[in-house]
């Protein structure tokens, strides 16, 4: 299996010629470059996977390099390919390649494109470097490395401002998880004397019973270990309290949102949970966090997923809620589940965004879909495209046939888990689960109407008419609007047609609606359950995937009951009466602004920790360096000595060299008076 | 190399050429100063390449008593040939930055020369007032640098430099005098061997923490390095930031924790809450400059915070880490201050709003100052990474909140940097002028790839840069092991939970460990 040398170095190889070549390769070579080795990369990542599926494949690290011994810390540069790493090798070289694919297309007028795939193929290298980690450090190592990537991708219209700040804004909110993730590796370290995962994951169960201090506290250590790290999951994969960076990540291409914002990074910290699975198990109290925060998160930013204008943050929104899915899937205990759900989110969650691009690619880059309507027969492929991804997201299915879009597997499956389970916390999640599996229904088909149904509404859009008086628009242009709550723009279509997307865009869309398709339906048994394909590569829970499969019958309804139920909501309010959504924000005006202002989270902490921070900062040096230490250190002396720039002035006349010699002197006749 | 006095030699080719360049004209003493500072870097690699890890632990030794038992002895362990070999490696790059000087272009070659041999001499330097000559001799050419070939306001921070610098060096005499009077020789090996009193050690701590903590420089103390890197020349700030700096954490690593390790034990949390307040402090203030050189000198105070915290960890991870941290911040600090430089020369003006757009019309550029963001912030594969990782995972060791407080400089120090880097590189081209300014030359590039390399190298495969100290830092960590601090961690072992936290279906047996309130 030492193909896998060649699918994460490939990536990284094409990543920094492309990247040095630059302009000079010109941007045919740079795009051939960059795609083709993501091809490859994906075409030798497909028969691991399937090896793993098969049965056929085993569990093996390649060992790359050493990298650090310092005492008893030890980690290298190594390859780690089990289940758990062929996952997401599948998911990451598939949607990469398609993406690449499709940002030939999209990014066709961009006048940078060798500097946009050397990030994409910078950033799947990095990415790749996470999920075969063997060690804590090298996670570390991919996991701030598409840290990097995201904040290059997310700032590369660089010319604009929002983009520069919501790229920095990326970076630092991911610091404040990853401060966790690194205590949490000390912490690792200091307990078990060692980062490597294997070892950790066998020594875990020892320690579970025991204790240590943190931060003058004692308390047991298992627990403080797996908080710290998910502290971490938190950051990157965009949780509660640690989310707001991931709606302003919209800033960057819409090829990005896709790969990076949705299908891959933004799952990390679900495949770390998943990863140190047998570790968290020991854990109880982690545990509990985890399901907690992922059930608030899933319920939280799906209702603001049903407010918004802007088609990318919608589906930014729905990102977040599927990945709190995921977490409390794993909080617990099924982990299988989770995968799964990583899995074919990734698959309809790409599509989604790639579609959405489409649609932004037809207007114009129009993304405010007050201004859309109508689109079904413009742009039909994309129409279609996008319902396969609506139909999987919404977990449409038939329960007793089996058979149903990728979602209807996997969402069906979490909520029927964390109903199993029968601790409150599973209860609660089931709830929150199931709230917000109905708010993602309402949001997605809210979605797909204002969008694709309804008459044209294009006219007052300024993108639609800087198009039609032949205005180029440079995709940087492409941006989202200020919030407007209350803006009832005009029907018509100021003589406008949207055209569909160019055939490298098309491709794309069309081999994820078949993963949309079908992902569910042919991978459920695998990830669900078959403890032989998992094998030691997570905590498989046998006993509870029993009890999932056991739970009442309105358990396994109620994501389709609900699913209908959304459905039929924003059928009613965008299709049936178009009044009604006017009408509700005139009724509860208050809880709508307080969903629409996102629950006022940017806000706060702009209050709470981005100001105070300036404010420190002059503080500090303004009062304390200058006001303070200057004043009474440095410039009180020259005061009193008297005249420093006197003595300064000599300096040019070699007084120094003087002072050089009385000092020597000095300081020999010092010496040998103390050694005689 | 039997018998061939490479550390003397390395020493003699700059300080010949120094001289040599008082007497020559500007472009006679440029070539001089660049074939000088190349010989001497060839020396150098010499040097690693034929240091023997795991041999003896003072190498290439020298010895040759001048009169009264005062000694010209040279000899280095792992920990002063690196620090070396950073000084040898900058010095090139320094003199290719200096292009812009027009000013006494003989003296300043030679006093760049000078402070090449005062470098190389502090830390080859096995003589204790051999050492104290090199240390404090090394602030006078700076000083002239900085006061000759400096910015407007020069007088006023070469002054605060030597005022500053002056003050600690006063004590550190009087303390070495003390010391050669009671242990009867001025060899520093069998110093660092010594066991001074216990009660004496805690005043010879002190009187060497004040030299050390200015040069470092450790918070309050700090407020001379802002000034001197705004008013010094490229090339001065990046020998200040380099290689100066180093000598603090070189002091404490050579004296303080070895001749002093109760003393040093014993204050651990001066130096623990002084490093946290720079940090945080520090990282604050940089992150509101307008000036860029302001902004980087107030990030290596920050930096060399961590150094301190690692220093004082006592233990393997923390020591190895903190002398990483201060070989990749020589590096990285002093190719930022070369990335200033280059658009300095070009536009005249540190102030960062004056920038902006330069991604577009400098692409090269552009690149160059990402890299050495990116190292400054601790990206794993970088130098930086490594440094700060074993200084924390050391500190861990030692105390979770000193962790903590430290460990936020991640953070702020992402926001202060990445900040620089959107108003420089990103954004708009705004200002005419710096929109039409040229990528970088071919000297330009000469002076930041080789940096950018080792950056990388140091990140990515460390163990040539661990290899050569780990055997200097074992023999420290054995001799401080008896006044290591204990951590704060006390892991007591409790009984194992008999069942994984999401068991399901079976029998509850709950095997939450009880064996709490041992401490």
């Amino acid at each position: 299996m030492q193909s896998i040398l060649l699918i994460v170095f490939l990536p990284l190889l094409a990543a920094i010629v492309v990247g040095l070549g630059n302009r000079a390769l010109g941007n045919t070579v740079a795009k051939s470059l960059t795609t083709g080795a993501l091809f490859v990369s994906c075409a030798l990542s497909w028969p691991i996977f399937l090896g793993f599926i098969g049965g056929t494949a085993e569990a093996q690290v390649v060992p790359v390099l050493q990298w650090v011994q310092s005492g008893a810390l030890s980690f290298d540069w190594a390859l780690r390919v089990d289940t758990l790493t062929a996952v997401m090798l599948v998911v990451i070289t598939s949607v990469s390649a398609l993406v690449h694919l499709y940002s030939w297309g999209y990014m066709d007028e961009d006048p940078d494109q060798p500097r946009f795939f050397a990030y994409l193929s910078l950033f799947t290298f990095a990415m790749l470097m996470l999920v075969t980690a063997d060690n804590l450090v090298q996670m570390f190592f991919g996991w701030e490395g598409v840290g990097l990537a995201s904040y290059l991708l997310i700032g590369f219209w660089f010319k604009k401002p929002s983009a520069n700040k919501a790229a920095i804004k990326a970076f630092v909110v991911n610091r404040v998880g990853d401060l966790g993730f690194m205590l949490g590796i000390f912490g690792t370290f200091l307990v078990f004397q060692t980062t490597s995962i294997p070892e950790i994951l066998a020594a875990a169960p020892g320690m579970s019973g025991s204790s240590i201090g943190f931060l003058g506290m004692r308390l047991q250590t298992m627990d403080v270990l797996c908080i710290l790290l998910f502290i971490g999951a938190m950051g990157k994969s965009a949780q509660l309290g640690l989310h707001t960076w991931l709606p302003d990540a919209m800033e960057g291409p819409t090829p990005v949102s896709a790969l990076i914002h949705a299908a891959t990074m933004v799952t990390a910290g679900v495949f770390m949970v998943c990863r140190l699975s047998p570790m968290f198990e020991t854990a109880p109290v982690a545990l509990g966090m985890v399901t907690f925060i992922g059930a608030a998160t899933c319920f939280f930013a799906a209702t603001i997923g049903t407010t918004q204008w802007d088609i990318k943050r919608v589906i930014a929104y729905s990102t977040c809620s599927q990945l709190g899915y995921m977490f409390f899937a794993a909080g617990v205990g099924a982990y299988g589940a989770a995968m799964f759900h990583l899995f074919t989110h990734a698959f309809f969650k790409a599509l989604l965004f790639l579609g959405a691009g489409s649609v932004i690619h037809a207007m114009h880059h129009e993304q405010d879909m007050r201004y859309y309507g109508a689109l079904r027969k413009h742009i039909p492929f994309t129409f279609w495209a996008m319902m396969a991804g609506t139909l999987a997201i919404t977990g449409v299915g038939v329960y007793w046939l089996h058979a149903g879009f990728a979602g209807f597997h996997s969402k069906d499956a979490i909520l029927e888990v964390a109903f199993a389970r029968g601790t409150s916390l599973g209860t609660f999640a089931f709830w929150m689960g199931a709230i917000a599996a109905l708010l993602t229904s309402f949001y997605s088909w809210r979605l797909m109407f204002l969008t694709f149904w309804g008459k044209p509404r294009w006219a007052d859009s300024e993108h639609i008419q800087h198009a039609v008086h032949g205005q180029h628009e440079n995709p940087d242009e492409e941006h989202g609007h200020a919030a407007a709550p209350d803006l009832h723009p005009h029907e018509g279509t100021a003589g406008y047609h949207p055209h569909e997307s160019p055939l490298t865009m098309l491709v794309p869309l069309g081999l994820l609606t078949l993963g949309a398709v079908l992902a569910g339906w042919v991978f459920s048994h695998a990830f669900l359950d078959d403890p032989a394909f998992w094998g030691d590569s997570i905590f498989y829970n046998e006993a509870l995937v029993h009890q999932m499969h056991a739970v009442p019958l309105w358990v396994k309804l109620t994501a389709t009951i609900v699913m209908l139920l959304g459905l039929f909501g924003a059928w009613l309010a965008y299709i049936r009466d178009t009044s009604i959504p006017g009408k509700f924000v005139e009724q509860f005006s208050l809880v709508h602004n307080f969903v629409y202002r996102k629950w006022y989270f940017d806000e706060l902490y702009d209050l709470i920790f981005v100001r105070p921070a300036f404010w420190l900062g002059r503080q500090f040096w303004k009062r304390g360096d200058v006001g303070l230490i200057d004043r009474f250190g440095p410039d009180g002396a020259a005061w009193v000595v008297a005249k420093g720039s006197v003595a300064a002035k000599k300096v040019q006349s070699g007084y120094l060299y003087s002072y050089a010699l009385v000092m020597l002197l000095g300081l020999v006749a010092a010496v040998t008076w103390v050694l005689m | 190399m039997g018998g061939f006095p490479i550390l003397s030699v390395m020493l003699l080719v700059p300080l010949l050429a120094g001289i040599a360049c008082l007497f020559v004209e500007a472009k006679a003493a440029r070539t001089i100063a660049l074939a000088a500072t190349l010989v001497d870097l060839a020396l150098g690699i010499a040097l690693w390449l034929n240091f023997d890890i795991g041999g003896a632990q003072w190498q290439f030794t020298e010895r040759a008593p001048i009169f009264a038992g005062f000694n010209y002895a040279l000899g280095i362990d792992g920990i002063a040939m690196l620090l070396i070999v950073l000084s040898v490696f900058l010095m090139p790059i320094c003199i290719l930055a200096s292009q812009s000087i027009e000013k006494r272009v003989g003296e300043y070659m030679a006093a760049f020369l000078f402070m090449e041999v005062l470098m190389i001499g502090v830390f080859a330097a096995q003589d204790l007032f051999l050492f104290y000559i090199f240390f404090e001799a090394g602030l006078i050419p700076m000083y002239l640098i900085i006061g000759i070939w400096g910015g407007q306001n020069r007088i006023y921070a070469s002054y605060k430099f030597f005022l500053y610098t002056l003050l600690g060096s006063v004590l550190m005499l009087i303390a070495m005098l003390w010391m050669v009077n009671e242990a009867g020789t001025t060899d520093i090996p069998t110093l660092m061997q010594y066991d001074f009193p216990a009660g004496a050690q805690t005043w010879l701590w002190l009187a060497f923490f004040a030299s050390f903590a200015v040069k470092m420089p450790m918070w309050p103390v700090h407020t001379w390095l802002p000034d001197a890197h705004v008013q010094a020349p490229t090339a001065g700030s990046v020998i200040l930031a380099g290689v100066l700096l180093k000598m603090g954490g070189y002091g404490f690593i050579r004296f303080s924790l070895p001749m002093f390790p109760e003393a040093s034990a014993q204050f651990v949390w001066l130096i623990w809450g002084l490093s946290m307040a720079a940090v945080v402090i520090t990282s604050l203030i940089a992150l509101v400059q307008q000036d860029m050189k302001k902004l980087i000198a107030y990030s290596s105070v920050a930096h060399m915070a961590i150094v301190t915290v690692g220093l004082f960890a006592f233990n393997v991870q923390g020591l190895e880490g903190a002398m990483i941290v201060m070989l990749s911040h020589g590096l990285v600090s002093g190719a930022l201050f070369l990335c200033v430089g280059v658009i300095y020369d070009r536009l005249h003006t540190r102030e960062i709003d004056r920038y902006g757009g330069l991604a577009i019309n400098m692409p090269k550029y552009a690149l160059f100052f990402l890299l050495f963001t990116m190292a400054s912030i601790g990206l794993p594969g970088t130098s930086g990474f490594v440094g700060e990782f074993l200084s924390l995972a050391g500190i861990y060791q030692a105390n979770t909140w000193v962790t903590l407080v430290c460990a936020t400089g991640i953070i702020l120090g992402a926001g202060y940097m990445l900040y620089l880097y959107w108003r420089i590189a990103f954004g708009v081209q705004k200002n005419a002028d710096a929109a039409a300014m040229p990528d970088l030359s071919l000297r330009e590039w000469l002076m930041l790839a080789p940096i950018a390399a080792a950056v990388l190298w140091m990140g990515v495969y460390p163990e040539s840069f661990l290899a050569p100290m780990r055997q200097d830092i074992a023999a420290l960590d054995a001799r401080l092991s008896r006044a290591a601090p204990e951590g704060d961690a006390h892991l007591v072992a409790g009984t194992p939970r008999a069942e994984a936290a999401n068991a399901v279906g079976g029998t509850h047996s709950v095997g939450h460990g009880e064996a709490e309130g041992a401490h």
